[in-house]
This record gives structure tokens, C-alpha cells and sequence, in this order.
């Protein structure tokens, strides 16, 4: 059984009768058990697991298999699973069981996928290297002393090493791209409103969006389309029709075949070192293939940083008081009054970074502040969305690095708050544009993973995967894997 | 000096939606706590609001209904405060931008007079649970059957000038929203909470005098008596050289006092923001007039047709056109007896009192509104006296059957043929001649003496007015017959 199969490739080995899915999901369970070094899960869902794994073996018996029944999936531990912890990360909610799945839970159980448990995650998805889990810090399969990125770093991790073929992310400002460009594994994060943020704890309001990583731009494909779509229980969920994406789960995903045009955003390659000999060669390989390239401009980048931390941490602080200690999760012991309850079970529950973005968060929020940075960083926002439509005039999509460079060893850049926040530096201005956009694996650079960032306009997330599959059928990145046990 | 107060109120409205403003629980009064609060209302991890459109709709009953603004544009915001009756840690609320701009309110005091009371704005919100001190020894118990329950707040300007004019005001509202159907307006439990601001000046003074808030009045007594204690307490104050504490006031009905809560001496930092879970609302010109094409006959237009069309006098009209529930019962009646005089008596008087007695509200009056129709066509018809009338109230009252079932049943036909009468009058001549002589004597007052001896005779079913005819008739012809002997 080959760990590193694509969906694709284990839905055919299903219906062939290769494997039962019990089969398929003892083989990565025990492979979770092997890596758990890793740490890449908080929990894993064993028992649960080999119940749905016999029944996806009924319904492909019976022949009414979908795209991915019996195939084993993890989710980050930020989506509610019924009965299941959900953690966030946090000690906050250490032992809180959800009672009731998320949007994109309930979806992909319903299509046949096995969930096989919840992965690591930076605490409430606030971070770039997967340092901030109360759970302990995720280890990059490829080089274990580095970080596998983060948010969703639990999630990269697992799919690089082969314990999981398939894994849920969300991305707030690169919390997909990050760690699937540091893990070398492919990542999606769609356009802000396709798919439900219902059951995903919320950091940033209007910035979050699940997406997924996995191995190639079909498997993507395959799994965002039977997650998205219009939700009643989200407003802000969009009910863009999109038929391309209802059947591409069903027909496949085709290599794109038109000659595209593609941006390449000089303000994103300056001071890129080796990184940029290997996206100009990823672009070269696209124009070769009969796309053209065009330079192009995004002129408010330097100011997506600063906005982004505004934006996220006002967000973040008020939807993080719900976690007060009153109706749920982590209660200190003894509270002497109501204001030391609130006080130390927040204190104590909630980790470092956490407690950092609330406070300034609730900084930029308060009368007097809120003007000078709320309302300014609502307005760089704006112009950074121009810059993208504006782009989009001249290109069908934008090539761009994921990362300013490869994974950093663990322990480098936790006591410099400012420098980690740098790392999301390309992969910031999309989410506030809440523009789709993925990462591919376009190369190594001494034996560590660099991602290539598409950029495209809202809702195009078909152009998008169809470009990653042109290039991952002239490319093998994505088949590179590191050794694990 | 002379003082002149400045009242300003700020009336909660509950929205009588069947579900709660952002889920889908009911907001039913008086459920076992916390049986009607859905992982929406917890606030539970993940959980989106979703805006409920019936409670826009009546948000825009109401502003069309005072003559209002509508914005086609309004926004949610966040209320950011910790309370543990406030599971999220803020209230869904609307701040810079209110659903219902500034509008008016006319007030009939009972002197005849007219006040214009402006309406600054009223909002949409959603309602906090319920703290329960006093059930838990040493311990507080939260009950979230409330939260989310649908709020209008609707704001007036400071242009109340007396604690009656206050009460006139807070019961035209009352009023207004039964009219409308938007609040079953159960003042006992909860459906109108009355914020008062309160300041004194001295009379002709412009500027406003220091002011403080009693939070949460929930009677019409309740506010006038807790405003007039609080114009009292602050003119004492000031009449002995003190300064008014700009603070928030509870009143406590028990011992007629205000208690302050707390001290406003900084404003309290909300960090309101507009919640990004919830998109802004859009009304289009074609809702707002189909809604303005809904609304149905408000309480002026109808005191205004009962005195024109029905000629009935102010107070009347006033008295039946207050609660909508009395005047669709009375003009139900009215449907049959076509006499509004005769039927507004008798549903302000017996019908009225019989309700207080058995302290029931006009839905439940177990006299159905046809019944009483007929009996007062009876009385019409002369086949009841109003005495025996009352009788017959009281047996349709007990449910004995229909108004002339229980005429027939009890014998209660009223006696006005003038052959059996007359019969009955010459015995009751001729036993008293004593009394015959001192009415021919000129003592008229002995007829009434004769009319006494007529109704017992014939158990008071006898016409009275019929019977002065006959006895006068027969007392003079009697006189003069026998006198020409």
C-alpha cells in the first residue's frame, strides 16, 4: 500500500477490491501511531473511525461509492466534531466536546470520508510554525529540529508524512499556504464565502476559510467540492454557483488547456534568494506550457502586514470572550469573585500569542484608538483589494512565492513576535482580499520544500487548480516525499 | 427655584418572532431555564448568527408606523462587555447604523392635551440571559432561555417634561406595538423594559441638567413613581448646594427608591464594531412599501374614525381605541347591535368590570362578542329591561347559553303589553286606595310607589317605561271617571 496515494488513487484501489477501507484505515491509524513523534494529532478517532471505515465498506459493496468513501481524512481540531474533543489548541478547551459537527464536518461525512482524528494546530490558529499548541509543537517531517508551519501545521505535517491522505485546514492569513509550501504538500484556501464557516471556531471573522491539503491539485479539487457551498447557518457563506465545481469530484479535473496569462508581482520577489531561481523556473515551466507571463504590480503589499494584525486581533479579541470560563471549558480553581474568575481562567487557559492579539485587538477597538487603527486598517484593506482587481484587469492569475523562505528551525523566531508575523508576508494580502489561492511544491532548497503561490480572482478556483495540474503533470514535487517511519 | 424635569426614555420592545433574532430557539416566556437556548444562543464554539427577517420586517412596521426613516442601509455591531448572562461576551446590537431613523410619537395627556415626542432611533439587538440570584444560596444561576430573545429599542429625544407625561408616553407605545402585532406588550413578564434618563434644571434653563438612568422599569406605575422619586431626589440635592452624580439607578418598587448601581464617571468602553459574521441589511424602496401596504389601522386612525364615523365622544374613543384587543372586541359587537353609544357602555362598564373582577384579559372574555350583541339588540327591541340585561350578562358569563336561550330559560321577556300590564296595574289601583288619594292630592312622588308594587308584581320584568305610561294613563283616567260618579 503506498502511504503517499492520492484520493484518486485509493478510491480506485476501494473499488477494485485492493483493500477494504478497515483495511486502508488500520494501515494509517497504524502509521499515526508510528510517526506520533510528529505530533502532527491531538486526537485520534480509532474507534469511531474503523465503525465508519465498515460501513463506507457496505456502501462500496452495494456500489453506490462516492469520490470519497472509506477514504481516511483528519481535520484540525479548530472544526466541531460531535462527541469528539475540539481543542483549538487551547487548554481553554482542553476536555470541550462539540455537540453538534461543522458544516464542512457533517459534508464530508456524508460523503463517505472516515475521519480518523484531529490534527495540531497553532492555539486558535493564531501563529506560523505550530509552536503555540498547548498540545505541543508539530515537527516538520523533513527535517524534524524545523517547524512545519502553521497554522494548520498538524495538518501539513500528517499529509507530508503519509499518515493521512487528505486534511481540512483553515486559512486566516496563510494558515493553509504556509505549512503545506513548508511541508511540501499541495494546499488550497478558497475564496472567502465558499465554504461554511458554520462549526469553525471562529479567529478572524472575515478572514477565515477552510480549505484543504493534500497531495495534489486533483485530490483538492475532489474534497472542495463536496465541502463548499452555500450554508443558511452562515451569512456569509456565498451562493455562487459554480457547476464546474458541483461535477469536478465526479469527472475529474482536467489540466487547463487555454494559454493563461500570469502576473508576477515584482513587490513579492525582491529579497527572495534561492526561492526565486525556483519560482521563475515554476513560471517558465507554465510558459512553456503556453501560458504568458507578465510583470506586474501590487503596490500596497508593505501594507497588508500591519492591516492584517489589526484587522485579525480586533476580530480575535471579541470572539474570544466567549472562552470566560463561565459556560464551558477551562475554569481556574477557587475564583474568589466573578472578575477573578474571568481574570485567571483566561489568564491560565489561553496561551502567550493568544493573550498577545487580544490585547491589541481590544487596543485597536477602544474609544480613542479606533479610528487610528480599526478604521485605517479597514481602509488599507480596501486598497489592497484594489491593487488585486486591478491586477485581474491585466492577468487571468498571479504566481508568487507562499513563504519568504524555507522552514526555520523551531525555537528561532518565538521571542520575535514581529519577525514570525513577517512570515505570512505573501500570503496575507490574498486573505484580506479574500481571493483564492494554493500552494504547490515547485522544489527544494537544501533538502527543504518551496512553495509556489497561485493568486486568482474571486470565485476562480477552477483556473486555479486547473493551472496546478498542468503543472503537476510536467512536474513531480509533489511526488517527492520525506523518509518516515 | 423652580425646577423643570427632562425625561428621556428608552423602551426594549420584545418582538413577538417565533423564533429568537439570530437562531432558530424559541423566545417563548417561561420555559424550564436553559431547555430553550440552542448552541447559537451558548455561544457555543463556531456557531454563526443568521438574522431572523421577521424581526427586520417588524423593526420596519414600527418605523413606518411613527412616520420614521427607514435606512435602507443598517449595520449589526458588537457590544463588547463580560457578564455571565452574556454567554459570548458581547451583544449583537446596532450603533452607528440603526434600522429606524428619527421619527414621532403624538401622546393625548388626559387635560386633552397633545405632547410630540421624538423618536431619536430605534434598534435592533438581541436580548442577554437572566442572572438568578436568589435561587442558589452563596451561588448565582444563569438561565439563557432569554438570550437572543428579538429587542426594538426605540429611543425617544429628552422632550419629556413630567413623570405623566412619561407614563402617557410608555403607554401610547404600548399601544402602538400591540397594534402592530410586533410585542404581545406583557408588561409582567418582561415584553417592555423602560430605561428612564433623568436630569432637573432650572424652569427656563437651556442646558441640561446632570442625569441619571434607572434601568429596567417593567410597569407603568413603576415608571411614573420611580421618575417622580428620582426628579425629587435630585432637586433635593440640588436645593441644598450638592452636584447630581451622573450615575445608572435601580428602583426598587418596594421601597419606592432609586438605588444607585453604579457611578459613571468614565463611559464605558464598548469596542463596538461591526460584527463580521453578519452581512449589512439592504432594504429596497419595494419592501418598505409593501410593508408600509401592511400595516394595519393604528390607534389615532381609529379613535379618529370611532368619533367621526361612530360619534362617539373623546373619551370613548380614547378609552376603546387604547388596548387594539377592546376595540376589535368592540367592533365586533358593534357588527350586530349597530348602536356604538349602547355598545361602548356596555363594554366600558359591565363588561369591563366583569374582566377585572375575574381578572381576565379581553381575549379571554368568555362572552363572545356576538352574544353580547344580541343581548343589547334585546334591550333594544324592548324585550329586556337594562336591569334584567345585567342578569342576562352574568348567565352568558357562566357560559349558561345563548343570550335568548337564557331569556326563555329564566322567563326573563320583559312585560309590555299594555293588556297584561293594565290588568295588573287596575288590581294594584285598586288595593291602595290610600295611595290613589295622595296622588290625587297632587303627590306625585306616590307613583313611584306604584311603580315599585308593579315590578315586584311581576318580578321585575315589567317595561318601566311602559308602566309610567300605563299608570299615568290609568291613575288620571281613574280619577276622572270616578269623580264624575
Amino acid at each position: 500500500m503506498n502511504e503517499f496515494a492520492s484520493i484518486g488513487e485509493l478510491a480506485r484501489g476501494l473499488r477494485r477490491g485492493d483493500y477494504s477501507s478497515v483495511e486502508l484505515v488500520r494501515h494509517y491509524l497504524a502509521r499515526i501511531q508510528n510517526n506520533a513523534s510528529l505530533n502532527t494529532f491531538i486526537s485520534v478517532t480509532e474507534d469511531e473511525a474503523l465503525i465508519a471505515a465498515a460501513k463506507a465498506d457496505q456502501t462500496l459493496q452495494r456500489g453506490k461509492a462516492g469520490p470519497l468513501t472509506g477514504i481516511p481524512l483528519a481535520h484540525k481540531d479548530i472544526f466541531c466534531t460531535q462527541g469528539i474533543a475540539t481543542t483549538c489548541g487551547s487548554r481553554i478547551l482542553e476536555n470541550w466536546i462539540a455537540p453538534y459537527d461543522a458544516t464542512v464536518v457533517a459534508r464530508l461525512a456524508s460523503a463517505g470520508a472516515v475521519l480518523l482524528g484531529k490534527t495540531n494546530m497553532d492555539e486558535f490558529a493564531m501563529g506560523s510554525s505550530n509552536e503555540n499548541s498547548y498540545f505541543g509543537a508539530v515537527l516538520n517531517p523533513w527535517d524534524n529540529s524545523r517547524v512545519p508551519g502553521g497554522s494548520s501545521g498538524g495538518s501539513a505535517a500528517a499529509v507530508a508524512a503519509g499518515l493521512i491522505p487528505i486534511a481540512t485546514g483553515t486559512d486566516t492569513g496563510g494558515s493553509i499556504r504556509q505549512p503545506a509550501a513548508f511541508c511540501g504538500v499541495s494546499g488550497i484556501k478558497p475564496t472567502y464565502g465558499r465554504v461554511s464557516r458554520y462549526g469553525m471556531a471562529a479567529f478572524a471573522s472575515s478572514l477565515d476559510q477552510a480549505g484543504v491539503i493534500g497531495h495534489d491539485a486533483q485530490d483538492l479539487a475532489v474534497v472542495l467540492s463536496l465541502m463548499s457551498g452555500l450554508d443558511p447557518r452562515d451569512s456569509t457563506s456565498s451562493d455562487h454557483v459554480d457547476s464546474w465545481l458541483e461535477s469536478v469530484a465526479e469527472s475529474g479535473l482536467q489540466p487547463i488547456d487555454e494559454g493563461l496569462s500570469i502576473g508576477l508581482p515584482g513587490e513579492y520577489f525582491k529579497d527572495l534568494g534561492e526561492g526565486a531561481t525556483l519560482l521563475e523556473a515554476a513560471a517558465k515551466e507554465l510558459e512553456s506550457a503556453g501560458c504568458r507571463l507578465t510583470e506586474i504590480s501590487l503596490p500596497h503589499t508593505d501594507a497588508a502586514i500591519p492591516a492584517y494584525y489589526i484587522i485579525a486581533g480586533a476580530e480575535a479579541s471579541t470572539n474570544l470572550s466567549r472562552y470566560d470560563g463561565v459556560h464551558f471549558g477551562y475554569r481556574c480553581e477557587n475564583p474568589k469573585s466573578l472578575q477573578d474568575l474571568y481574570q485567571r481562567s483566561r489568564s491560565e487557559g489561553f496561551g502567550t500569542e493568544v493573550k498577545r492579539r487580544i490585547l491589541t485587538g481590544t487596543y485597536a477597538l477602544s474609544v480613542g484608538y479606533f479610528d487610528a487603527y480599526y478604521l485605517k486598517a479597514q481602509k488599507l484593506r480596501r486598497l489592497i483589494q484594489q491593487d488585486f482587481l486591478a491586477a485581474f484587469e491585466q492577468v487571468d492569475l498571479i504566481i508568487a512565492p507562499t513563504t519568504p523562505g524555507v522552514a526555520f528551525h523551531t525555537g528561532d523566531l518565538t521571542g520575535d513576535p514581529v519577525a514570525m508575523y513577517q512570515q505570512d508576508i505573501f500570503t496575507i494580502p490574498a486573505s484580506l482580499a479574500g481571493l483564492p489561492a494554493l500552494s504547490l511544491p515547485c522544489g527544494f532548497s537544501n533538502g527543504l520544500p518551496i512553495g509556489m503561490q497561485l493568486i486568482g480572482a474571486h470565485f476562480s478556483e477552477r483556473q486555479l487548480l486547473e493551472t496546478s495540474a498542468l503543472y503537476q503533470q510536467r512536474t513531480d514535487w509533489h511526488q517527492h516525499h520525506p523518509e518516515v517511519a | 427655584m423652580q425646577w423643570e424635569a427632562v425625561i428621556g426614555l428608552e423602551v426594549h420592545v420584545q418582538l413577538s418572532t417565533k423564533s429568537k433574532i439570530f437562531s432558530g430557539a424559541s423566545p417563548a416566556f417561561g420555559g424550564a431555564p436553559n431547555t430553550q437556548a440552542c448552541p447559537v444562543d451558548l455561544g457555543l464554539p463556531g456557531v454563526l448568527p443568521v438574522l431572523n427577517a421577521e424581526a427586520v420586517r417588524m423593526a420596519v412596521m414600527f418605523g413606518l408606523a411613527i412616520g420614521a426613516e427607514i435606512h435602507p442601509y443598517s449595520v449589526f455591531d458588537r457590544k463588547n462587555y463580560f457578564y455571565p448572562d452574556l454567554p459570548k461576551g458581547y451583544q449583537i446590537s446596532q450603533f452607528a447604523h440603526p434600522i429606524v431613523g428619527p421619527g414621532t410619537i403624538d401622546v393625548q395627556m388626559e387635560n386633552g392635551e397633545t405632547i410630540t415626542v421624538g423618536i431619536t432611533r430605534a434598534h435592533l439587538e438581541e436580548d442577554a440571559g437572566k442572572s438568578l440570584h436568589t435561587s442558589y444560596p452563596g451561588m448565582t444561576g444563569i438561565d439563557l432561555n432569554r438570550t437572543g430573545t428579538p429587542l426594538l429599542e426605540v429611543v425617544t429625544d429628552p422632550d419629556l417634561r413630567s413623570p405623566e407625561q412619561a407614563v402617557a408616553y410608555f403607554k401610547q407605545l404600548h399601544a402602538l406595538v400591540r397594534y402592530l402585532k410586533i410585542c404581545d406588550g406583557n408588561l409582567a413578564e418582561g415584553s417592555m423594559r423602560c430605561d428612564a434618563n433623568v436630569s432637573v434644571r432650572p424652569l427656563g434653563a437651556e442646558e441640561l441638567g446632570e442625569r441619571s438612568e434607572i434601568k429596567n422599569i417593567n410597569s407603568f406605575r413603576f415608571v411614573e413613581k420611580a421618575i417622580t422619586f428620582e426628579i425629587e431626589r435630585q432637586i433635593d440635592i440640588l436645593e441644598s448646594g450638592g452636584k447630581v452624580q451622573r450615575d445608572t439607578r435601580l428602583y426598587d418598587s418596594d421601597l419606592n427608591e432609586t438605588r444607585s448601581m453604579r457611578t459613571k464617571e468614565l463611559s464605558d468602553d464598548y469596542r463596538y464594531f461591526p460584527d463580521p459574521d453578519l452581512l449589512p441589511v439592504h432594504l429596497t424602496p419595494e419592501f418598505i412599501a409593501e410593508v408600509k401596504s401592511s400595516l394595519p389601522e393604528l390607534p389615532e386612525a381609529r379613535k379618529t374614525r370611532f368619533t367621526t364615523e361612530l360619534k362617539l365622544s373623546d373619551y370613548d374613543a380614547t378609552w376603546l381605541t387604547g388596548d387594539p384587543e377592546v376595540a376589535d372586541y368592540f367592533e365586533a359587537v358593534l357588527a350586530t347591535t349597530d348602536d356604538a353609544k349602547l355598545t361602548a357602555n356596555w363594554i366600558m362598564g359591565d363588561a369591563s368590570a366583569a374582566l377585572h373582577r375575574d381578572d381576565l384579559e379581553w381575549i379571554d372574555c368568555p362572552v363572545p362578542a356576538t352574544e353580547l350583541g344580541r343581548l343589547i339588540v334585546r334591550i333594544k327591541d324592548n324585550t329586556l329591561s337594562s336591569k334584567l340585561a345585567k342578569t342576562v350578562f352574568e348567565a352568558l358569563w357562566a357560559g349558561e347559553g345563548t343570550a335568548d336561550e337564557i331569556i326563555e330559560a329564566r322567563g326573563l321577556r320583559q312585560l309590555s303589553d299594555s293588556g297584561a300590564l293594565g290588568d295588573i296595574i287596575e288590581k294594584i289601583i285598586l288595593d291602595n286606595p290610600h295611595q290613589v288619594a295622595q296622588y290625587r292630592a297632587g303627590k306625585n312622588k306616590v307613583l313611584g310607589f306604584f311603580v315599585g308594587r308593579v315590578m315586584k308584581a311581576t318580578q321585575g320584568k315589567a317595561n318601566p317605561g311602559r308602566v309610567n305610561e300605563l299608570l299615568l294613563e290609568l291613575l288620571g283616567s281613574w280619577g276622572q271617571s270616578k269623580g264624575a260618579e
